[in-house]
């Protein structure tokens, strides 16, 4: 596996995401937003959280336009994974990689803790390490996280079984009360048609130590190494 | 010629900052205030003389990049 971290003007979480993947036994090689290619025999293109361009205009409206954002559409449109966590997220919906977009949550506060998910979906290679229905213990970090599309994509992404994760508390309750953002349907995580492109809100690169508060994070990197 | 393009929610799509303008707006005390819903004002200069170049330059513009139209709308006036 050998996984390609993104930095656009602004990222600061590729340092943690790559960290992540070398841990679970991937080889990580960097790639620059002004790239027209990404490196050769790239099996993952990763596009880390951040403030890409200050979040000027959009959230990743920007990023979303980069030379290397070309590369990453063509990786993806031939089978190729693609993870989007946080502002990557933000990016891979505005580069029409994902559908919907990340709007201002709905207290509008800038929300930075511990949040509880439940995996929707366990046998794609991004969450094959965890099972259906499991609760998994990560951070947010966020002020634009809530999931909004229309509702016939709505309906495409449950009829597909293409939600990747959901906000729940810590005995795996999906309800309002425990979505920190006002995201559709509780939406923490979502997968393209193929399931090979996943973009989440939440930062699971934070939870691979316990000298850090836990490893629930590292089950994703685990099975994407062993992609 | 100078343009302004305007970019503003659709119908239907919830706009939080929208709200919250509003409730300051009605903790002010300032009466008759309905409803509050944001957008973004983009002052342009554009380099044609020609009115129908100079709106298509625009209108490329916003498909491509000053509105997401998953969830926003776009209006173009230019400067007579």
């Amino acid at each position: 596996m050998k996984a390609a971290v993104i930095t656009f003007p602004g990222s600061n979480r590729d340092g943690d995401v790559a960290r992540a993947l070398r841990q679970a036994g991937a080889t990580v090689v960097s790639a620059w937003h002004a790239d027209h290619d990404l490196p050769a025999g790239t099996d993952l293109a990763v596009l880390p959280g951040g403030f890409s361009y200050g979040d000027y205009l959009r959230c990743g409206a920007i990023a979303s336009r980069a030379p290397i954002m070309d590369a990453v559409r063509a990786h993806a449109g031939r089978g190729g994974l693609v993870l989007g966590i946080c502002n990557g997220f933000q990016i891979l919906c505005e580069s029409g990689l994902l559908p919907g977009v990340l709007m201002r949550n709905a207290d509008l506060h800038f929300i930075c803790r511990r949040q509880h998910l439940k995996v929707a979906r366990a046998d794609t290679a991004f969450t094959n390490r965890y099972h259906v229905g499991q609760v998994i213990d990560v951070c947010i970090a966020h002020g634009e996280g809530n999931y909004v599309c229309d509702e016939e994509t709505l309906h495409e992404l449950e009829s597909e079984g293409r939600v990747a994760f959901r906000y729940c508390d810590a005995a795996g309750n999906v309800s309002r009360a425990a979505n920190p953002n006002g995201s559709l349907n509780d939406i923490a995580g979502v997968f393209s048609e193929d399931l090979n492109v996943l973009g989440m809100m939440p930062h699971p690169e934070n939870l691979i130590d316990d000298l850090v508060g836990g490893v629930d994070g590292r089950g994703l990197f685990e099975s994407l190494a062993a992609a | 010629m100078k343009a302004r393009v305007t970019v503003t929610l659709k119908q239907g799509v919830l706009d939080p900052q929208g709200k919250a303008i509003e409730g300051g707006l009605k903790s002010l005390g300032i009466e008759g205030i309905g409803t509050v819903r944001q957008g973004k004002v983009f002052d342009i200069e554009v380099e044609s003389a020609d009115k129908a170049k100079a709106e298509s330059v625009l209108r490329d513009a916003c498909e491509r990049l000053l509105a997401n139209t998953v969830i926003e709308n776009y209006r173009i006036e230019l400067a007579e």
